[in-house]
């Protein structure tokens, strides 16, 4: 590992790190165990899904009804389509093409308001009936013991996810920003591609969600 | 039964606990062993290989397959024996016997109630027969406690909403201490009770006399008994002090304070009501802690316990 | 304060701006070890009002609610704020980068983050007391913390904050030791204690997600009721359990392997040779890490778990004892035939030594099914982890500070003075805790504020002992305060290591090194370098 002379080291290139190669690699490999940690973090909630559908598995299968397929089922194509975008934004900025780059993070960060502004609607339909968690469950109707853990349930995975979601725009858009100031080049766009890695497990997350939750009956 | 007592160990009164105190020794001398070749180690080398004056270079041995399998080999071999040892015990702890006598064990903020076949109930005091296999059916009311006899070598959580199991068979007759070993808040290490281990004649005889309620004794004298097993006295005193309640002394028929502001006359009803449901009106300044004794006092002993409040106003 | 060169990491820059901006992982571990060293004189002080209040069975010096709110303090305050965030990010940080020939962590930002959500973290926790404190025990078991009236969510909600400080200090170090190391630094020529950070940042950054979601379902719990751990409302309060030492006990490992990293350290320099089974130790604290997380059901054989379930806890359990007696052995090793030198550091060493087999050992009591039903929730218990977290973590930080203090603050401590406390703390820590062995084994159990007068005698001398440890405490703080200002100035190699961060001056300047650095010798190779106990030699 050779320094780069200090007359060639590059702006974004950080002082202790020797070189952009080692600067990447650490940028990539704190991301990958950042992800890991949020696999966990949802891994708790997955756990909890887990038991209590097998000690509650009939009343699972009936409370799902009440979920909306079309809705869940739209909003998992709409984070997948976001994924793409955000594939193309880290492509075109690999290529140096800026405008494209700033394109496609506007059309990521378009898909996940839409996402939320879905999910807003579900959270407002289960509101409004009283299909919610714990003691706030005032519905009738779903046959089976204590069906509101199915909704505690439901609203702490899609509530973690969806602050997760919030926080990503957050992120794309300080990117779209970065992107359309000219700070990111085919030799450095490191930034760019941790949001992809991120927005990516994001959207596997969802992927998981989904079926879990609207699909098991 | 005749074991050899340990001043470490209380002495062992249940049928299990014998063998749990040979591992307890096993563990005890095997790992006083490892500590003295560990000690005897260090202070060896300290002495032996002190610097004096310069370091220099030193050569010892930064490896040996032969020293390393043997340091490896040897606890493996002592704690797979531990290990089978101690998953046996355990098991025959958790496997009850046929034909174990049954009570109900319910635990509450600060204190146990026993449940007796037939019908029989005491607080704060598990009597047994000696030599009888006895099972106990757990639950609590509130908190999670946990039924901890150390003579018996005995420990099991005992849980809302769900049923713990544990048993023992005692070996000899006398009285011994029963901790709450779970925290449970502000009343934790007064939650004592006791386990009174008497002969199979005597527990007959008990179970009679505490079937029938106080037979023999006037209401207010069996109030005053029923004040201290049914262990009002742990938050209620005789002498005005304001304890975890109010204090019984020289309060019947006065006016008294509740917590909503709004006074009411302390008379018969009121202390009804206040046993079979205590958070309905509550007395000013103190805190809901006092759980319900619906379905653990029978009517009888509810009237004695009033007989006995209304006679301290006379003393 | 300091007066020594103008160009060290403490003097440049100056101002006390250019210490709350800092990026030099140097600053921030001097800042971490201010923050732990404040909470660890505020833990004691609340252990040595318990100990005050337990000299004798009578209630008389706190109220029982207070006592409650005192033991649960001084836990909370003890695992989340001191002994977690002790060695791996005040020593950690300052020694790490500088053990591997760096400038700096891979990410020094997310650096200084992690201690502003450390401070913040600790400032939520301990407004807590002015809501009235918690009565719930460090372990806020439901349903008691959901029903009780006392300020959980504060706390919890402290803790939770104070994982994410964890997490992000594990991640840097995970990265920094990935791909920082100097040219030549092989993994297996990396210090012992680089490896001891290694495994347990593994385990921070596995680890901490668990606690943090259950914490944020307890406090879900609390404020709207979810049922999820609510008997009444088809939940499980034992599932709590499952969740929170699922976290918990492989932080116990977060806690002592950075101790066993220090011990490494400290025994190879001051026995001046070449350490015994340097892969052992290393794959050993790998091995610890991994296990860890397969143990948690080891605090719950009397819960009503399945006995299927007790077995594999026990016998996992015993797995993860193995590596820590090898690593003891390893250590002993290590001494024979070396050219040892009884400083403070080394004091502390075999302190530990002692101790943590002590610890190590009662452990194997407690997981033995059968002897645990009856050991469980004594003093027996609170002994067994006292030997081990302070009998361990605490000595082992305790030679790690009095090690890397020349490095630290370019000052010597006084050595007469050292040694005097080094056996101080370690009398009184033993008139503490043995003592609660020997009452644990009879039965005493933990979280009374009130106890059967046959308990009397030996509760008084461990209070005795408590105040001797105190005392011990006392004395540290005013011989090391005593070196900033008048200690003798270090050399660059006081104890004559072989260790990467003695190349760097005492203190180390802003970047540490002068030059780029390169691997000459290994970490111990005490048998072909020849390096001077430059302390020996004044002397």
């Amino acid at each position: 590992m050779s320094s780069e002379s200090l007359s060639t080291r590059p702006a974004h290139l950080q002082h202790h790190f020797a070189d952009t190669y080692q600067q990447g690699d650490a940028a990539r490999l704190g991301m990958w165990v950042f992800l890991l940690t949020e696999i966990l973090l949802f891994g708790g909630l997955f756990c909890f899904y887990a038991i209590y559908r097998s000690w509650y598995p009939d009343m699972f299968i009936n409370a799902h009804r009440h979920l909306n397929v079309w809705l869940g089922g739209t909003n998992t194509v709409v984070l997948i389509t976001s994924s793409v975008t955000m594939a193309l934004a880290i492509r075109s900025a690999q290529l140096g093409k800026r405008r494209e780059a700033v394109y496609n993070l506007v059309a990521t960060l378009l898909l996940a308001a839409v996402f939320l502004i879905i999910k807003y609607f579900e959270y407002e339909h289960k509101i409004h009936l009283g299909q919610l968690p714990g003691k706030f469950y005032t519905f009738q109707g779903i046959a089976g013991s204590n069906p509101h853990v199915f909704f505690s349930v439901y609203f702490l995975m899609t509530g973690l996810h969806g602050l997760h979601v919030i926080g990503g725009m957050g992120v794309i858009a300080w990117m779209i920003q970065r992107t359309r100031r000219g700070e990111f080049s085919p030799e450095y766009y490191t930034p760019l591609e941790l949001t992809g890695l991120y927005w990516h497990l994001v959207d596997l997350i969802w992927i998981f969600l989904f079926p879990l939750l609207y699909l098991i009956g | 039964m005749d074991t050899v007592s340990f001043p470490w160990l209380p002495s062992a009164a249940s049928t299990t606990a014998a063998d749990v105190d040979a591992l307890f020794n096993f563990i005890l001398f095997a790992g006083l062993a490892f500590f003295l070749i560990v000690t005897a180690g260090v202070i060896a080398f300290v002495l032996r290989h002190r610097r004096r004056g310069k370091a220099g270079l030193t050569y010892g041995k930064d490896h040996s397959l032969a020293l390393e399998i043997t340091w490896t080999v040897i606890p493996v071999i002592l704690i797979v024996i531990v290990f089978v040892w101690g998953f046996k015990g355990y098991m025959r702890m958790n496997v009850v016997p046929h034909g174990a006598l049954e009570i109900k064990v319910t635990a509450q903020k600060w204190f146990w109630t026993f449940d007796h076949p037939d019908g029989a109930n005491a607080v704060n005091e598990l009597v047994v027969p000696v030599g009888k296999p006895v099972k106990l059916l757990m639950s609590s009311a509130d908190v999670i406690h946990s039924f901890f006899v150390p003579n018996f070598r005995v420990k099991m959580d005992v849980l809302p909403n769900r049923y713990t199991v544990t048993w023992f068979e005692a070996t000899a007759e006398g009285v011994y201490p029963l901790y709450c070993a779970e925290y449970c808040g502000k009343g934790h290490s007064e939650m004592l009770a006791a386990v009174r281990v008497v002969s199979d004649s005597s527990y007959q005889a008990w179970l009679n006399a505490n079937s029938v309620m106080g037979a023999g004794l006037t209401l207010e004298q069996y109030g005053a008994q029923l004040y201290t097993t049914k262990a009002c006295v742990t938050c209620h005193s005789l002498d005005g002090t304001a304890k975890d309640g109010p204090s019984f002394k020289g309060r019947f028929g006065t006016e008294i304070l509740l917590s909503d502001g709004s006074r009411l006359l302390m008379d018969e009803n009121y202390m009804r009501e206040s046993i079979l449901d205590p958070r309905a009106k509550m007395a000013n300044g103190f805190q809901p802690v006092m759980p319900t004794f619906q379905g653990i006092l029978k009517d009888r002993q509810i009237d004695a316990l009033i007989a006995y409040i209304k006679s301290l106003n006379q003393k | 304060m300091y007066t020594g060169p103008e160009n060290s990491y403490l003097k440049q820059p100056r101002g006390l701006k250019s210490w709350l901006l800092t990026l030099d992982h140097k600053r921030i571990g001097v800042m971490y070890l201010t923050a732990i060293m404040f909470f660890f004189l505020v833990g004691g002080l609340l252990a040595v009002l318990m100990r005050v209040e337990l000299s004798s069975p009578a209630r008389d010096v706190v109220s029982a609610e207070l006592y409650n709110r005192l033991f649960t303090l001084h836990g909370a305050i003890m695992i989340f704020m001191f002994i977690i965030p002790s060695i791996p990010a005040a020593i950690g940080n300052f020694v790490l980068p500088l053990m591997i020939g760096a400038k700096d962590v891979a990410f020094p930002r997310l650096n200084l983050a992690s201690w502003y959500i450390y401070v913040v973290g600790s400032l939520i926790a301990v407004a807590s007391i002015l809501q009235g404190g918690v009565d719930t025990g460090w372990t806020f078991y439901t349903p008691y913390s959901t029903s009780t009236n006392s300020a959980v969510i504060t706390l919890t909600f402290g803790a939770f904050v104070l994982g994410f400080s964890s997490i992000f200090t594990g991640l840097n170090f995970i990265v920094t030791i990935h791909k920082m190391r100097a040219p030549g630094m092989t993994w297996f020529k990396m210090p012992l204690m680089v490896w001891g950070l290694y495994a347990t940042a593994i385990i921070q950054v596995l680890a901490t997600p668990v606690l943090g979601i259950t914490l944020v379902l307890l406090i879900f719990e609390r404020l709207f009721g979810i049922g999820i751990f609510d008997p009444a409302m088809g939940g499980d309060p034992v599932l709590y359990q499952h969740f929170f030492w699922f976290y918990s006990h492989p932080a116990v490992y977060i806690m002592i392997l950075p101790g066993m990293a220090i011990i490494s350290e400290l025994i190879a320099t001051f026995s001046h040779k070449r350490i015994f089974g340097y892969k052992a130790i290393a794959f050993s604290s790998l091995g610890i890490a991994l296990v860890s997380f397969l143990v948690w059901g080891h605090h719950m054989f009397t819960s009503g778990q399945s006995e299927l379930a007790a077995m594999i806890f026990s016998f996992l359990t015993f797995l993860v004892g193995i590596p820590s007696g090898i690593k003891i052995f390893n250590w002993v090793a290590t001494m024979y035939r070396g050219s040892i030198s009884l400083k403070t550091p080394m004091l502390y060493a075999i302190a530990f030594l002692l101790l943590f087999t002590i610890g190590g050992l009662t452990g194997i009591f407690l997981g033995t099914l059968a002897v645990d039903v009856h050991l469980h929730d004594t003093y027996f218990i609170v002994a067994h982890f006292h030997y081990v977290m302070m009998g361990g973590t605490v000595m082992a930080l305790l030679g790690g500070i009095h090690y890397w203090w020349p490095k630290m603050w370019g000052k010597m401590y006084n050595e007469t003075w050292g040694r005097i406390t080094a056996v101080l703390v370690f009398v009184g820590f033993n008139v503490a805790f043995f003592t609660q062995f020997i009452m644990g084994s009879q039965g005493m159990p933990r979280r009374y504020y009130s106890y059967p007068d046959q308990f009397a005698f030996l509760h008084e001398v461990s209070s005795v002992g408590a105040y001797i440890l105190g005392f011990g405490f006392l004395i540290m703080v005013i011989y090391l305060i005593h070196s900033l200002y008048r200690g003798k100035p270090a050399a660059r190699n006081p104890w004559g290591a072989l260790t990467m961060e003695w190349e760097a001056a005492s203190p180390p300047t802003t970047h540490n090194f002068d030059k780029d650095m390169k691997l000459e010798h290994g970490p111990y190779d005490f048998d072909r370098v020849e390096v001077e106990d430059e302390e020996m030699v004044k002397a």
